[in-house]
């Protein structure tokens, strides 16, 4: 039993290595002296950096909070008119690439969009007579992110609401607490894991993006990496920034598993029943609506319509034949990775369940990392060691055979479908983990000792058990390499384009309209995943109808 | 499950096709839309195949760096030439002897040692709004620094490569400290931070933001003949002029979308063809017509749209200069505060 369960060890081990290796190769740079740039940093740029990304993560980390909790509440919990609609509709943001909603707010609110345009047509007013919010700010980087980031915190909050025994609430009010009390005292303390869990993942979403920033002319530590990689020319000075950047993440994972060491958050009873839903009095419950509506407006309804009039003005010059070959390589890479990635997570996920040490944990928080790490740095990282391999196997095969193989690796969809598990195995390990650790310990020692085998265990107790936290695993994969760009644009092989690669090129060439609708394109093949996954999840409600 | 796999080894298989004999690989920074056309036209013309990867230059080059002499890439193709002189400085193109291309482009439009060549050209000269500022009130690019535009500029940020390469322009020609003066000057004058792109900043010029803006010339050219009327609208509000002109100006600054041929190509022969092939008439004249660009070879005529801009004296400096000052104008749009 004990080699069984080392042999889980050192293939986690080996997985966790290759996944944190191209991580590895870019921190390789940093004993690669570069004083004089990071002067020239120091002394000009590099507080702005650091400030920037402060305040970014901050503001999106309070408002994915402010928006997700309390959804996730009001619709797991209460009653009120159209909950149920809200319940999936709130999901849909997801579907939405920040860099996207970012370029269709700012067609909108621009100084020369039609909004302010309208103002100023209405009101006779020139430039600096009224004052209007600037999109293309720090506050407006908050908000874009904020809004296609919050289903995040709301869908794992939603999922742990929905999970938890119904005697703990019970109890809670059987002990004097009244609906909000336990909602502050019970309730919200046993979903905090699912809530960090959420709200890290929207930080590492924040943290990694290029595309929204840049475009709002923000200068955050992803922005300043760019620059001095290619601007300036100095690659170990921007590998050096990244690693810093990593750094912070690592600091930050490690403070979220410190925060939940002490603490198990195993359901101890297996009563389950139906939850009766608070309903809400009549002007709570047309808060609660306007709430959920204007946060669904926000984003998505007011971002699709636009996409869609862009859409609709420009869709002669773009459906041609190779529009349906994008949607085809857009959903086969992000299905292929999704399961990848499942795979991935669960041989880490559960070979850390049956030998928990620090090496493990350590070796898990690595390979996990790479989604705070913009696409291009991981692109880059992956590329360094498949291109030296590569050149090994093809100078053997010469002396040896005397012909060339090609890159095997490099050259071929291999690398970006690594690259993808790199830059998301987070969020599956952490879906994945976070559906394990709600299995009692005892199930597995129940089951070892009836015969079966670490592996039959997992097949065939664990994997049942969360079929919802494994759905929702590969969907949210699915949905983020839909969205991915940077890493797509780099690594991808001849011939071969996406829906977001497309959009990106149109709108680089600052032709947004035109861009509108494969970004329509985008959003509409995210929606169905982000369906399927509510589904399931309001299907796993403990003692749902059946 | 089965079928999921079916289609990952699809998937997985899919690039090996682009290994085949005579075939000519494509890394291009100019985006798919913009380039696929006229590769299409060349395969039909010649019989060969030509297989496509899109992305950023730097990106591009960085991929062609780490393949090494197994890259499959046979031409690299990019919308700056800065970034051609940096790929030739890095060792990963190599010299081209054809007459062809040594005729149809002019000489500082190409590489010294004919290891990259431009394929169409582009002016960034400062556009003004018609109803507010009369031509005779500007001159140079230098002028632009004066505290009499205090507030009137727009230009987009230092990231992007166009403006780096200006300054690096100013760099080659008056030296980094007349550059550094002059970014300081610009940056007092800006209207706004920099935010967005060139077509902003000529939207923003016209919707009253400010009164000059610097862009490049095919993005006003496909305002002018785009479908959208805002901003043909707007395009309409602002004019071109064409700076640093005279016998004493050194002209107003010019940059290509080029190619050169890889160090790795193992189809140099069909990749030289290629190369010719978009210096050809056919070709040249396509550009010019479908992203306003103007033709490097002076036989062709720019479009209709460009002709009424009329003529202008181009910045000869060799191109290649600007590679070699991007990061130090990087250093200085730091330093001055060139967000």
């Amino acid at each position: 039993m004990e080699i069984k369960n080392f042999v889980w060890r050192a293939l986690l081990l080996c997985m966790a290595l290759l996944t944190a290796l191209p991580i590895l190769a870019v921190f390789a740079y940093v004993f690669v002296p570069s004083a004089e740039v990071w002067e020239h940093l120091a002394a000009t740029v590099l507080s702005d950096y650091l400030l920037n990304t402060l305040y970014l993560s901050l503001g999106v980390g309070i408002g994915v909070l402010l928006l997700g909790v309390p959804l996730a509440w009001l619709c797991s919990m209460c009653e009120f008119p159209g909950r149920a609609w809200f319940e999936w509709l709130l999901l849909l943001p997801l579907a939405m690439p920040a860099y996207i909603i970012a370029y269709t707010y700012t067609g909108m609110l621009d100084f020369a969009g039609p909004v302010q345009t309208s103002l100023r047509e209405l009101t006779g007013w020139g430039y600096g007579d009224y004052w209007f919010p600037n999109i293309r700010s720090l506050t407006g980087a908050i908000l874009m992110l904020a809004l296609v980031l919050f289903p995040y915190v709301y869908l794992l909050a939603r999922a742990a609401f929905l999970e938890q025994s119904i005697c703990v609430l019970e109890v809670s009010r059987t002990l004097g607490c009244n609906q909000w009390q336990s909602f502050f005292r019970v309730a919200l303390p046993l979903a905090r894991p699912a809530i960090i869990t959420g709200l890290s993942l929207a930080l590492m979403e924040t943290l990694a993006d290029f595309g929204t920033v840049q475009y709002f002319g923000v200068t955050t530590f992803t922005t300043g990496i760019f620059r001095t990689w290619y601007g300036l020319g100095d690659h170990a000075a921007a590998s050096q920034l990244a690693a810093l950047l990593m750094s912070f993440v690592f600091i930050l994972l490690l403070l979220e598993q410190a925060s939940r060491r002490r603490a198990r958050y195993y359901h101890s009873s297996s009563k389950y029943a139906q939850i009766k839903r608070i309903p809400l009095k009549a002007w709570q419950a047309w808060w609660a609506v306007f709430f959920c509506s204007l946060t669904l407006l926000l984003g998505f309804i007011v971002p699709v319509t636009q996409l869609t009039s862009w859409s609709i003005a420009n869709w002669r010059t773009q459906i041609d034949s190779s529009f349906l070959t994008l949607i085809q390589h857009s959903l086969g890479l992000a299905m292929a990775a999704a399961v990848f990635a499942l795979i991935l997570a669960l041989i880490l996920g559960y070979g850390k369940r049956l030998s928990p040490s620090p090496l493990v944990s350590l070796a898990a928080r690595l390979a996990s990392m790479g989604y705070a790490i913009p696409g291009t740095v991981i692109a880059i990282g992956v590329l360094i060691p498949f291109a030296w391999l590569d050149t090994q196997l093809n100078y053997l095969s010469q002396s040896l055979f005397n012909s060339k193989l090609g890159l095997l690796f490099s050259g071929s969809l291999f690398i970006l479908l690594f690259a993808y598990n790199v830059r998301f195995l987070a969020v599956s390990l952490q879906t994945v983990e976070a559906g394990l650790g709600k299995i009692k310990p005892t199930l597995d020692n129940a089951g070892r000792s009836l015969g079966l085998s670490p592996s039959a265990v997992l097949w065939k107790l664990h994997m049942p058990l969360m079929k919802g936290s494994l759905l929702t695993a590969i969907l949210l994969v699915f949905v983020d390499v839909l969205k991915e760009l940077p890493a797509t644009l780099i690594l991808r092989p001849f011939n071969f384009n996406t829906l977001a690669v497309r959009t990106y090129e149109l709108a680089s060439d600052e032709r947004l309209a035109e861009a509108g609708l494969p970004a329509l394109m985008i959003v509409a093949t995210g929606i169905i995943p982000v369906i399927l996954l509510s589904r399931s999840i309001s299907r796993s409600r403990a003692g749902g109808s059946l | 499950m089965l079928k999921k796999l079916a289609l990952t080894l699809a998937l997985l298989s899919a690039p090996l096709a682009a290994f085949a004999e005579g075939e000519v690989n494509v890394y291009s920074s100019r985006q798919e839309q913009l380039i696929k056309p006229i590769l299409d036209k060349f395969t039909a013309a010649s019989g060969i195949k030509v297989n496509l990867v899109s992305g950023k230059d730097d990106a591009l080059i960085e991929r062609l760096k780490l393949e090494g002499e197994n890259s499959p890439a046979d031409i690299l193709i990019t919308a700056d030439a800065g970034r051609l002189s940096r790929a030739k400085d890095l060792g990963l193109s190599q010299t081209v002897e054809s007459e062809i291309l040594k005729t149809s482009i002019p000489e500082n439009l190409r590489d010294p040692e004919n290891q990259w060549f431009g394929l169409t050209y582009r002016a960034r000269p400062i556009f003004y709004v018609k109803e507010k500022i009369k031509p005779e009130d500007l001159s140079t690019y230098a002028d632009l620094a004066d505290p009499k535009w205090k507030g009137k500029i727009c230009v987009r940020s230092s990231d992007n490569i166009y403006n780096q390469s200006i300054l690096a322009s100013m760099i080659a020609s008056q030296g980094a400290e007349a550059a550094t003066k002059w970014a300081e000057g610009l940056v007092q004058n800006f209207a706004r931070p920099p935010e967005g792109g060139d077509r902003d900043q000529l939207k923003a010029a016209a919707a009253g933001l400010c009164d000059l803006a610097i862009s490049n010339t095919y993005y006003y050219g496909q305002m002018l003949a785009g479908e959208a009327a805002e901003d043909k609208a707007a395009a309409e509000k602002v004019a071109i002029f064409w700076p640093d002109q005279g016998d004493q100006g050194r002209g107003t600054h010019i940059n290509v979308s080029g190619a050169t041929v890889t160090k790795a190509a193992k189809n140099k022969e069909n990749a030289v063809k290629l190369l010719e092939y978009l210096v050809g008439d056919e070709a040249q004249a396509w550009y010019a017509e479908h992203n306003q660009e103007y033709p490097v070879k002076t036989t062709v005529p720019a479009s209709s749209l460009l002709k009424g801009w009329g003529d202008f004296k181009a910045d000869s400096i060799n191109l290649s200069e600007l590679g070699k000052h991007n990061a130090e104008a990087v250093k200085i749009m730091d330093t001055v505060g060139w967000k």
